[in-house]
């Protein structure tokens, strides 16, 4: 296994892990989602995990994103063992050392943008964070969202949505991004936007995972994992990779009257 | 998370489902303010009856004949059966913890006055029964020791009495026969009401004992010794100054008492004892309403969370553990129903108000039922909200986060 595009600096991986079971019991029967899967993922590495469904990508997800425990193999997460924790432990790792992007952008409704984002920061057992309001502010700047503060989700398009979730899974510094089909639910132009944000972000040092199965998503990636009936078929560097931000700007030049609209596509949850 | 962000969050979700929090905290309303309401009409009820004692007289003892029972046997038997005027004259003398002592001679006779006849209660007594039973009149005065001593036919009647006899006019200075002698009305007594038991306490006369023995047909003898202390706490002291004094005075010796000492702490005991018991029975059957609005936030809390599902998935994958998950619910559960608490405190204080105003009865709320309407409906918020909170709190992240 080899991670080309990415600078083995000696550092330790974000992600180590090896021999990877996953057995889910439907009574009598063992339902095999993950047969012994190894992926190491280094810091400021952008990496795309495609698979079909029933490939066992989401089981991977939940794994890694340390919402499910493996049932075989070992799992480390930035020098912590993850396999054998507790549901609190589980949560706590959640909280510091994660953010996760879902594709249904999983915000709460009836809550305002800022308060989305703050929420991860106010579930910190250790009370690191003080002036929450101001953090949360500044993810939001971040992803260009700083002048919606007090918007509801209802009240925002599903590419602002999305970078709502996205300022919420950046405001605790993780030492990783976990996006679940971040674009499953956007149009082409959102998609580009979003993806041009992820790229921007691993440009500044934080790594990214992103789970899917379009390949036009999984192009803007630096590395490619393809997952097939449990088993990694295919691990390499993306060659012809992408930059969003220049496919955004060809967008906006080729259709310049069709501006993206802004209660498009939205979706509440919660 | 902290407590003001726990509180802020309850609150919140509260006010989103405001018809929905209305309908399941008018549960604990209602039981809050039917238990608040029940406890006012027994609680008045037993104020009614400690004020209708304490119109007996303050500070009241009484000597009566006979000895006590014991055992259902009466240990009387066979010995000095009766209350003397010395007795009462030896306890005004030898007592030292004792403010007034008034001998009560009881008769029932037939009072002749200008609007027509009533039979009513005649009480022979002495001139500190006024001050014992504390007692004022409206017009005119008590008598004196000097009235007694010279047995002079004077008499002092009851509201009820002096109604009746003489209907819209000011009986004092008229006359009036008992029997067959002529009295002159000096005073009228001030209204009392009824009794504990029920009796017009202002259907009487009151004569001095001495014109009572020496002028009133009939089986004349004294009923009882009246006496007061000068405050409550001599009680007890007096009770056993009067016994012994009493003893001695009917040279008992070895034998047992042939009278009893009561006094007022122990018939205000028995009829309180009555009415908590009632109290308690009213509150009893009040508090089953409190147990089914209890029942409805359970139900409300478990459709909530059942709602909000997807929520607690997104509270969970960003880092909140069961207990936190545990405590936004608890808390929502118990912000809920001390709301519903306090409301149903002052519909209950409204409620009972309003009662007593249509019903005439006295109804009091006592300050400790305040307190617990309020802890017991924060108790009823933990207690019922516990299940489904626990229930939120061991969702499964990735099924709840999927959960449509």
């Amino acid at each position: 296994m080899t991670a080309a595009s990415v600078v083995d600096d000696g550092s330790r991986p974000v992600i180590d892990v090896k021999g990877v079971t996953k057995v889910y019991e439907m009574g009598e029967t063992k339902v095999y989602a993950l047969r012994g899967v190894d992926l190491q993922v280094h810091p400021g590495d952008l990496i795309a995990i495609m698979g079909s469904s029933g490939s066992g990508k989401s089981t991977l997800m939940n794994i890694l994103g340390c919402l499910d425990v493996p049932t075989g193999g070992r799992y480390v997460l930035d020098g912590v063992q993850v396999d054998g924790l507790d549901r609190n432990k589980l949560a706590d790792l959640r909280n510091q050392k994660l953010g996760f992007v879902f594709q249904g952008f999983n915000l709460l409704a009836r809550t305002s943008a800022v308060e989305n984002v703050e929420l991860p920061l106010l579930y910190d057992r250790a009370h690191r964070w003080k002036n929450t309001k101001e953090l949360a502010a500044a993810a939001l700047a971040r992803v260009g969202l700083g002048d919606r503060l007090d918007h509801h989700p209802s009240e925002l398009s599903g590419g602002q949505q999305q970078r709502v979730a996205i300022a919420r899974a950046l405001v605790t510094q993780p030492t990783l991004l976990l996006a679940d089909e971040p674009t499953g639910n956007l149009d082409s132009h959102m998609t580009v936007e979003v993806m041009s944000l992820f790229q921007e972000l691993n440009d500044q040092g934080i790594t990214v995972l992103i789970v899917t199965h379009e390949p036009d998503v999984a192009k803007y990636a630096k590395r490619i994992v393809e997952v097939r009936d449990g088993h990694i078929i295919r691990d390499h560097p993306v060659e012809d990779r992408r930059c969003a931000a220049e496919d955004l700007k060809i967008l906006l030049e080729t259709e310049p009257d069709e501006l993206p609209p802004l209660a498009a596509a939205t979706m509440e949850v919660a | 998370m902290t407590q003001k962000t726990l509180l802020k969050l309850a609150w919140q979700s509260i006010l989103k489902n405001k018809m929905r929090t209305v309908l399941t905290m008018l549960g604990i309303v209602i039981g809050v303010g039917s238990v608040i309401v029940m406890v006012a009409v027994g609680h008045g009820a037993q104020t009614q009856i400690e004020k209708q004692i304490s119109s007996l007289g303050t500070n009241l003892i009484l000597v009566l004949p006979g000895a006590s029972q014991q055992g259902g046997v009466s240990q009387g038997a066979g010995t000095f059966n009766r209350l003397t005027v010395e007795d009462a004259q030896k306890l005004k003398l030898e007592g030292t913890t004792l403010a007034g002592v008034s001998p009560v001679i009881f008769a029932r006779q037939v009072v002749i006055g200008p609007a027509g006849n009533w039979r009513t209660t005649i009480n022979g007594v002495s001139a500190d029964y006024f001050a014992i039973r504390d007692w004022p009149t409206t017009s005119g005065d008590p008598f004196t020791e000097a009235d007694v001593r010279s047995a002079r036919k004077i008499a002092l009647i009851g509201a009820t009495v002096a109604n009746n006899l003489f209907p819209g006019v000011d009986p004092t200075g008229a006359q009036i026969q008992i029997g067959r002698v002529p009295f002159v009305v000096t005073g009228v007594l001030a209204p009392k009401g009824q009794n504990a038991s029920g009796n017009d306490q202002d259907d009487i006369i009151v004569m001095p004992y001495t014109t009572a023995q020496s002028r009133l047909s009939g089986n004349i003898r004294i009923g009882q010794i009246m006496l007061s202390t000068f405050s409550p706490g001599d009680i007890p002291a007096a009770t056993t100054e009067i016994t012994s004094i009493m003893h001695a005075a009917h040279k008992l010796g070895d034998n047992p008492d042939d009278f009893t000492v009561r006094n007022q702490t122990e018939i205000a005991t028995a009829a309180t004892a009555t009415t908590s018991v009632m109290t308690g029975l009213l509150a009893a059957i009040a508090s089953v309403s409190l147990l089914v609005g209890g029942i409805g936030i359970m139900n409300i809390m478990l459709v909530s969370v059942t709602e909000r599902t997807r929520e607690i998935g997104i509270r969970m994958a960003i880092g909140a553990r069961g207990s936190d998950v545990l405590t936004q619910f608890l808390v929502e559960s118990v912000v809920m129903s001390i709301l519903g608490g306090v409301i149903g405190l002052v519909a209950g204080v409204g409620g009972s108000m309003l009662l007593g105003r249509l019903t005439g009865w006295a109804t009091s709320v006592p300050t400790y039922a305040l307190f617990i309407a309020v802890g017991f409906s924060a108790g009823v918020g933990v207690f019922f909200g516990f299940y489904p909170a626990r229930k939120a709190a061991a969702l499964n992240p990735i099924q709840a986060l999927r959960y449509e």
